[in-house]
């Protein structure tokens, strides 16, 4: 046990149960709304009573436990891995735990948002504490009904008990208990006391899933609800001149058709507002189907503005554009030692050039959110991964106070960053508004994969110098891309070489773009770890070996100060991918690529292996090995690998949005490849490194460093590198 | 506008719309059956299966003009438990991540084990590559088919 002092403070933690005077019954009628007999909230005999010990739990008179899910799910997991943290530090049985996803909620919860792989990571500290502040109270109150001293108190699974033989369940106590404050000091399990922490536990949503249950923004529905669909600019650098709608008008089943601003003129914006298209038009009707067909009847007349003039901007010179740039000047990182020099001394220097094009993210459910405005409250419920940002936005565009917007979240057909950027949220909003009725907009596929915000297009020049030895004595990074640069200067193989230079650049566009699955990482990774390869290869190393010398550098005698990793993490990670693929044992394939790459505050390294059929690479294996600390739940764990790994090797070999005077090119799948079934590995084996380290995430970084694995391994096995995505045609398929 | 009389999960239904509103809506707004998904609405996704009379189709490119006498089945209408042994196969692997392409690899795969009860690695390949997952389930999807597999579905 260790004790930690409460970082919330036990009146903000409690407020909710303090505003409704302790002891709170909730009304459970959302049980009506689920099918029947289907879901464990029915299978369980639920409580007569619902008593909140904190924001994040209600205990029912007979003990049955509500764990509120604070952060948005998108497909990562945390609807049932941050609620087993919480759980665990209840000291409660698992089986006895119904989940439910919290609204937005900024006095209780504390960044309730999906991005950058940190619900984990950040959430650890307060989930913890929420469970061991809910257990001190449910302690306190056996030992003041039993008149024990309260450090005599001791639980299990779901049970008080004391030595004297008295022992009740936590519903005996839970109404008590809610009356009370948590203590200052809250007593945390150690990782031995463990017992829902590190053991599998199978999704909270997976029946509903599987049965078609409505979870998804997708799925809402209200009574006289509406639907409406955008038309957006057909380029960037296009805007709205005028429309007519008097046929769509006329059309079966359609209310209106409108033009709405979705940020005003001069509006602030945040981050989380980037949006190439601001000004729509907006079909609003009965149906989806009619509201599809109205679109089509609807004659809109664009204009060009200044950014379209400057047509190199939004054309399909990107390639030479970003060819051009990198020969110009560049923002200089970093610098170690005397880069120039070491280039001048070198026996051998080894250039090559990498490059990625814009993605859409695609996510399978496509952009939609609900939203129900009238003059004095703003109610939106959908899928979203930045509801804080969103609920600020709001209160700007609608000018209506905080307390009057109230978002849920819906589970997520997908995030990938794209939910990030809410501004369907506001045009939903903004047409309920005009229209006065609830309304659900929902974006066809093609509203979606044209609408912008994509991963940039990137560019990086590699350059690696070689003594005569063969030791890597100068290395050299210029990298850049439309509109933003993928370098990290202070990542590995800084801090590794004794002459170092990273420099950056960056093209303007009109093409809006934002984060997307591993920002930067999602190329750089793979740029590099393809360069290191060849690297090595002309070293005549071995390329783990290769990688391990230069741990071995960062970790006994680093350059620099401002090293963006820990070298022995990293390095372990090989160290487990190797002896876990039998790397360089005998009877192994020789088309093997191997790749390590620490983003998002985890270390993953992953070995490819391929075998040519009918003159087709087939994927046959690929094994990770991943430091992430302590695993919460080792099934979803693996489960968000082998999907990093699929994902990550499809985009690599596939996927591009390309453009023709500022349109994109792709619209829908048949234009835009995802991986298919039949194209990925046959398996996926994953290996954690166990080291009792504070948990860090898993959305992003499994994906980075397997484009740099199957490159090499695409090399083995053909002798060709790959150095431009997609590395395949769109016809093409794996074996 | 046409009033359409259909049967879905065994239920007889009526509809009045448009003859050429594909089954996808026609479930989806009409019905409120809303496991079945919109993904692409041009049959490249399979977020949309469902089964006409026991054989998988994408009911966003099927007008319910062409239905004709035809029986729908969705995931709703799989079991009455999430007891169907592709479902079960589902819960145990524990395939989701998002989980919004999942009823149509579901429906898929319900479709692929009644007419090749153990299918190999190949024509569980060849049968699923129409539904696409972004999130690259792919791999414990092929394991729940063959978890299921050699059951009565």
């Amino acid at each position: 046990m260790s004790i930690v002092k409460t970082k919330v403070g036990r009146r903000s933690f409690l407020k909710t149960s303090a505003a409704a005077g302790g002891g709170l019954m909730i009304s459970f009628s959302w049980l009506a709304a689920c099918a029947p007999g289907q879901t464990k909230e029915e299978v369980m005999a639920m409580p007569k009573e619902w008593f909140e010990l904190n924001g994040f739990i209600k205990i029912g008179e007979n003990g049955v436990v509500t764990i509120m899910s604070p952060n948005p799910e998108i497909g990562q997991n945390v609807k049932t891995s941050m609620p087993m943290i919480v759980a665990e530090e209840l000291d409660v049985d698992w089986d006895m735990v119904v989940v439910e996803q919290a609204p937005l909620n900024t006095e209780i919860f504390t960044r309730q948002l999906a991005g950058g792989s940190q619900s984990i990571r950040q959430g650890w500290n307060s989930l913890r504490s929420a469970g061991a502040a809910g257990r001190a109270v449910l302690r306190q109150a056996a030992a003041n009904e039993w008149g024990v001293p309260v450090e005599e108190v001791i639980t299990k699974a779901g049970k008080l008990m004391h030595s004297s033989g008295k022992e009740a369940g936590f519903g005996t106590f839970a109404s008590a208990a809610a009356l009370l404050e948590a203590p200052e000091e809250l007593e945390l399990k150690e990782r031995s006391e463990f017992s829902i922490i590190g053991t599998s536990r199978r999704n909270v949503d997976g029946k509903k899933i599987a049965t078609g249950h409505p979870l998804f923004g997708l799925d809402y529905t209200k009574e006289g609800m509406l639907t409406a669909m955008i038309i957006h600019p057909p380029a960037f650098g296009m805007k709205l001149k005028s429309f007519d709608a008097d046929l769509a008008k006329s059309m079966s089943g359609i209310v209106d058709v409108i033009s709405i601003d979705t940020y005003q003129e001069g509006m602030e914006k945040q981050w989380s507002d980037i949006n190439a298209f601001p000004q729509l038009v907006a079909v609003v009707g009965q149906s989806t189907w009619q509201v599809m067909q109205a679109k089509k009847s609807v004659n809109v007349t664009w204009e060009e503005t200044e950014s379209y003039r400057k047509i190199e901007d939004s054309t399909s010179k990107h390639k030479e554009m970003l060819v051009q740039r990198s020969q110009q000047k560049a923002e200089v990182e970093r610098v170690d030692g005397d880069p120039e020099a070491a280039f001048k001394r070198a026996a051998k220097v080894v250039e090559r050039t990498y490059s990625a094009p814009f993605l859409a993210h695609n996510t399978m459910e496509p952009m939609n959110f609900f939203a129900d405005v009238t003059d004095d409250k703003a109610e939106l419920v959908g899928p979203i991964q930045t509801p804080e940002y969103l609920e600020l936005t709001l209160k700007k565009r609608l000018g209506m106070p905080l307390d009057k917007i109230n978002i849920q979240m819906t589970r997520m057909g997908g995030g990938f960053g794209r939910r990030l950027y809410g501004h369907f949220a506001v045009e939903a909003a903004v047409i309920s508004q005009r229209v006065k009725a609830p309304v659900k907009l929902v974006y066809t596929r093609e509203d979606d994969m044209t609408q912008g915000t994509y991963r940039p297009a990137y560019h990086a020049t590699y350059r690696a110098a070689l003594d005569e030895n063969n030791n890597l004595i100068g290395f050299h990074v210029n990298a850049g891309g439309i509109p933003s640069s993928p370098l990290f200067a202070n990542r590995f193989p800084a801090g590794a070489v004794e002459n170092y230079k990273a420099e950056s650049w960056t093209i303007e566009s009109n093409i809006s773009s934002g984060a997307w699955r591993a920002p930067r990482s999602n190329f750089i990774a793979g740029a590099e770890q393809s360069f290191l390869d060849e690297v090595a290869e002309e070293a005549g190393k071995d390329p783990i070996e290769f990688r391990l010398e230069l741990f071995d550098r960062a970790i006994n005698n680093p350059v620099g100060e401002k090293n963006d990793y820990d070298a022995e993490r990293y390095a372990g990670v090989l160290k487990l991918v190797r002896e876990k693929s039998n790397w360089g044992k005998e009877g192994q394939s020789s088309n093997r690529g191997v790749s390590a790459y620490y983003c998002h505050n985890s270390y993953v390294a992953q070995v490819l292996d391929l075998e040519m059929e009918n003159g087709k690479p087939r994927i046959k294996n690929v094994s990770a090995a991943v430091d992430c600390g302590i695993v919460v739940n080792p099934i979803a764990a693996n489960n968000m690998m082998e999907g990093g790994i699929v994902d990550g090797i499809g985009h690599a070999l596939y996927s591009a949005i390309s453009f023709k005077d500022g349109a994109p090119e792709n619209a829908n799948f048949d234009k835009y490849r995802l991986i298919r079934h039949n194209e990925a590995p046959e398996n996926i084996d994953v290996h954690f490194v166990d080291n009792g380290i504070d948990p860090t995430g898993l959305g992003e970084p499994p994906f980075p460093p397997i484009v740099g694995a199957l490159a090499n391994a695409l090399y083995k096995a053909t002798g060709k590198r790959h150095y431009h995505q997609p590395f395949m045609e769109q016809s093409f398929s794996l074996g | 506008m046409a009033v359409f009389n259909l049967t879905v999960n065994g239920e007889q239904k009526s509809v009045d719309v448009d003859p050429s509103t594909p089954l996808l809506w026609v479930l989806r707004d009409h019905l409120n059956l809303v496991g079945t998904k919109f993904g692409c609405g041009i049959a490249q996704c399979g977020a949309c299966t469902v089964h006409v009379n026991g054989m998988a189709s994408r009911s966003c490119q099927l007008p319910i003009s062409a239905l004709g006498a035809n029986e729908v089945t969705t995931i709703e209408g799989l079991s009455n438990n999430a007891d169907h042994p592709v479902q079960k196969a589902w819960l145990e692997v524990d395939v989701p991540q998002c989980g919004y392409c999942q009823a149509g690899q579901i429906m898929n795969a319900v479709s692929l084990l009644k007419s090749n009860p153990n299918p190999t690695d190949e024509q569980i390949d060849a049968a699923m590559s129409g539904n696409i997952c972004r999130c690259g389930t792919y791999t414990r999807i092929k394991q729940a088919i063959k978890t299921a597999a050699n059951q009565n579905v």
